[in-house]
């Protein structure tokens, strides 16, 4: 870190580029603006001055060219750096489909993450060089917000759902992780580092310290282990619960008679409040695993559940 | 019919000394002089608040004060600043004592309700300061739930409660400003001739009307959950964390207009008064603050790009936040233009215009920045949001406060205050305004987030630079609280109309005022600002 001082931060994600352009073309527009508006006013602070206590200036009523000319540019101006800066927007929200996920659960104070393979760290991320990587963050207690300025993204991390951003890092380096939304007494250390590594850097390091078990392997424990199978047997329908296989991305047909996509938001609701969204055909009988089960064993259930493989001649949702 | 000798005559300060006459006084210039005290009491107290953190961020180490001070001491800056100081300020003062002298009245609709205003906004500060004792708040002023709601451990009831209250005193003034501008005219006063002052405190009044009881309500529903555990918020009882954000930003995005849209009124009175001119498209002035009130209304989810709040809500709040940039802009260029071809006197009260102009400026043109979805993703809940935010509300609302009680401090004290110190006073508030506040948009550009204890190494310079700003910004707050005081004894006695201004409130009332301001009512033939019409 031996820098003393610097007004540009590092720019290290693919949005980096986009976003600071039209930053600066923004610091430019309120420069000129600015000095160009108080350099009229204390010109004419000094031209008009008053010479004589008697003075008394000819009345300008007003002038609506003036008014129609001062309203409409400053209104096409924004306009157009809404557009600018929408459009720009509009590629960051969607992750493109080959992003590579790493599940983090944010808690008062740390950042603990966790790559499909079943690595975790707290606090450090590790992602190779090019990669679209999404991060998928939930929280056990209060909002937090992941920021990464080197990279110009932040989104924040919400009780209760799932949010999400992705980034594409540009530049090999390590860059500051930051928790952005007020969290309580240590908020300020709720913070860490991104490693940008390169490919084989990023080989080498996700396979030094494997974990016992990859997140879908502690996922198909944990889904035994607290008896799901039991009712959603992935071996095929017991009739009590819906069998889940190849069910994940699909769209199942509700109670009520609406439709919904089995995604992580709502598996992870089903687990949690397994009554307010319940299947056609089966009895609202599950009972919540809130206290058993936490966000992070959620992710790897989920993970679990997305590799189950669709069963020839049972039912388990349509496209 | 001026009046420059100390000739003895009853006035509103001198025909009833006793210390009853002023607590019980429903004379509304005696109470904006009760709410000039109350208000000045609690900006010093925020203004300590903001010294002490400060001094804290001078080193990147926590060192000063412990992380759970630090956490109280920003929180409670903005609760005090926020709903004790920028909201009423100008409103509860020179709105007070001007609304019913520039309309020709002897008092606003109702008196009665008047002073219960302030005991209410009174009941409000005391209940504040006993929070702040008794454990203090950690949430930050913005309350954000589910920490507010289940997980701080300090005084979030009773801070929720003393907003609460304030509210109503907000809700009760803006409710007395509309029916007194509406009903109370002097014969001849038509809208077309109102003072624009008049027109920007019609507007607040609206926002204060229909804003502050949502932020009631908000605050009744997190003490619901807080107290009795009722699910509103929290998801762990079924709530829902993004709808208090809604809630709370519906009232406080408005709020910002509640501040800025009176101190935007005294600058076009100054501007008109010190170039002896009406102000330039005085329709657009007027009007452009109704705009502002209205689509002010409709902006708030800027505040929750980054909630998960959905996409399309987050571009048409976008769309919408540049759309209220245009109405604040076209005033910037009206008050401009007033000063083309102007007799331009040089008083403290016209610097403030000028401060006003710049700080305001960028206050607005770094609004841009954060409207805008791809920019804000980067900035959102940084240093950059602080410095915006001091730029528009406290730079603008200070610039007209001060601006505004350096000009009537004639008409309210009947003495003059010192010019020279008055210059020297701007000078080092506009100075230290900006060397507190210019270093935090680079802070945030560079990525230091908001309400951090301790931080970074590399971003101690920047952060010195802020706090000697604040220092800077300090002494020059304290500056008029002595020569102002000074000016009640030894200041000169003021003529009846000493910048020669048009007005009812400058030309026919008393300096300082009658009791009942006006010996008679007064009759209106002309429009605002008729400076020209006057002269030959």
């Amino acid at each position: 870190m031996g820098k003393a001082f610097q007004f540009y931060p590092e720019a290290a994600s693919s949005f980096a580029g986009q976003i600071d352009n039209l930053y600066f073309f923004l610091v430019a527009l309120t420069t000129v603006m600015t000095l160009g508006i108080v350099a009229v006013a204390l010109f004419f602070f000094v031209k008009y001055r008053r010479r004589s206590d008697d003075e008394c200036p000819e009345e300008i009523e007003g002038n609506i060219m003036f008014e129609i000319t001062w309203s409409v540019i400053p209104l096409v101006v924004c306009l157009g750096i809404f557009f600018w800066g929408t459009n720009i927007y509009m590629g960051m929200v969607q992750a493109p489909p080959d992003s590579v996920p790493v599940y983090v659960v944010a808690k008062q104070w740390m950042w603990k993450l966790q790559h499909p393979n079943g690595r975790s760290e707290i606090n450090e991320l590790h992602v190779p060089l090019g990669q679209n990587t999404r991060i998928i963050m939930a929280s056990e207690d209060v909002l937090h917000s992941f920021y990464v300025p080197a990279f110009r993204t932040k989104m924040d991390v919400v009780p209760g759902k799932y949010t999400s951003l992705w980034f594409r890092p540009t530049k090999i380096g390590t860059y500051r992780l930051f928790c952005a939304e007020y969290c309580g007494t240590s908020h300020a250390g709720m913070n860490g580092w991104v490693h940008v590594l390169s490919e084989a850097d990023y080989a080498a390091w996700l396979s030094g310290n494997v974990a016992n078990e990859s997140m879908e392997e502690a996922g198909e424990r944990l889904f035994t282990e607290n008896k799901c199978n039991t009712c959603h047997a992935a071996t095929g329908n017991t009739q009590l619960g819906p069998s889940l296989n190849g069910v994940y991305g699909k769209s199942v047909t509700l109670k009520n008679g609406r439709t919904v996509t089995v995604d992580d938001a709502y598996i992870r609701e089903s687990i949690f409040q397994p009554l307010a969204k319940v299947v056609a055909g089966f009895n609202p009988v599950m009972p919540t695993y809130e206290t058993q089960l936490n966000e992070q064993q959620i992710m790897q259930i989920i993970s679990y559940i997305k590799t189950l493989k669709p069963v020839d001649g049972q039912e388990g949702g349509h496209e | 019919m001026s009046n420059d000798t100390s000739s003895p005559k009853v006035n509103y300060l001198n025909n009833d000394y006793s210390i009853k006459s002023w607590l019980l006084t429903v004379d509304h210039k005696r109470i904006a002089i009760l709410y000039l005290i109350a208000i000045s009491f609690f900006f010093l107290v925020g203004g300590l608040m903001a010294v002490l953190f400060r001094f804290e961020l001078a080193t990147p180490q926590g060192d000063l004060v412990s992380a759970e001070t630090y956490n109280k001491l920003f929180t409670m800056h903005g609760m005090v600043m926020v709903f004790f100081f920028l909201i009423p300020s100008v409103p509860a003062v020179l709105g007070n004592f001007l609304l019913p002298l520039m309309i020709g009245a002897k008092d606003v609709a109702f008196p009665r309700l008047n002073l219960a205003s302030w005991y209410i906004y009174m009941l409000g500060g005391t209940l504040t300061i006993f929070a702040a004792i008794s454990g203090g708040i950690d949430t930050g002023w913005t309350f954000y739930t589910p920490y507010s709601s289940t997980y701080a451990n300090t005084a979030v009831v009773t801070a929720g409660i003393a907003v609460f209250i304030t509210g109503f005193s907000s809700i009760l003034t803006g409710l007395n400003f509309l029916v007194t501008i509406h009903k109370l005219r002097a014969p001849g006063l038509t809208w077309s001739r109102l003072p624009l002052f008049v027109w920007a405190h019609y507007a607040t009044s609206i926002i204060m009307l229909l804003g502050t009881p949502v932020l009631a309500i908000t605050v009744a529903l997190l003490a619901v959950e807080r107290g009795l555990g009722f699910g509103i918020f929290d998801p762990n009882l079924g709530g829902d964390p993004v709808l208090f954000q809604h809630l709370f930003w519906f009232y406080s995005h408005p709020a910002v207009y509640i501040m800025i849209l009176p101190s935007m009124g005294v600058i076009s009175e100054i501007v008109a008064a010190f170039c002896r001119k009406r102000v330039f498209g005085y329709t657009f002035v007027a009007a452009s603050s109704l705009a502002i009130a209205v689509i002010g209304f409709f902006v708030w989810g800027h505040h929750l790009f980054l909630s998960s709040q959905s996409v399309f809500a987050g571009m048409v709040f976008s769309f919408l936040s540049y759309i209220v940039a245009v109405p604040s802009a076209i005033k910037v260029f009206n008050w401009t233009a007033t000063m083309f071809r102007g007799s331009i006197s040089w008083e403290t009260p016209m610097l403030y215009v000028l401060g006003f102009i710049g700080l305001f400026s960028i206050g607005g043109l770094t609004g841009l920045f954060l409207a805008n979805l791809a920019v804000d993703v980067h900035l959102h809940d940084t240093y950059f949001v602080v410095a915006h935010f001091h730029y528009v509300m406290v730079g603008g609302v200070i610039m007209g406060y001060m601006g505004g009680l350096h000009y009537y401090w004639p008409k309210i004290t009947g003495r003059m205050y010192n010019e020279f110190w008055a210059k020297i006073s701007f000078l080092l508030i506009f100075v230290g305004f900006n060397l507190t506040f210019l270093p935090q948009f680079v802070l945030g550009q560079l990525g230091m987030p908001r309400r951090y204890y301790f931080y970074d190494a590399e971003w101690q310079t920047l952060n010195v630079l802020s706090s000697a700003g604040a220092s800077v910004l300090g002494i020059g707050y304290l500056l008029p609280v002595i020569y102002f005081l000074y000016s009640l004894k030894n200041g000169k006695i003021a003529s009846q109309n000493p910048w020669g201004a048009k007005g009812l409130e400058w030309e026919v009332a008393d300096t300082p005022p009658d009791p009942h301001n006006f010996h008679e009512i007064p009759v209106v033939t002309e429009e605002a600002y008729a400076y020209a019409k006057e002269a030959h």
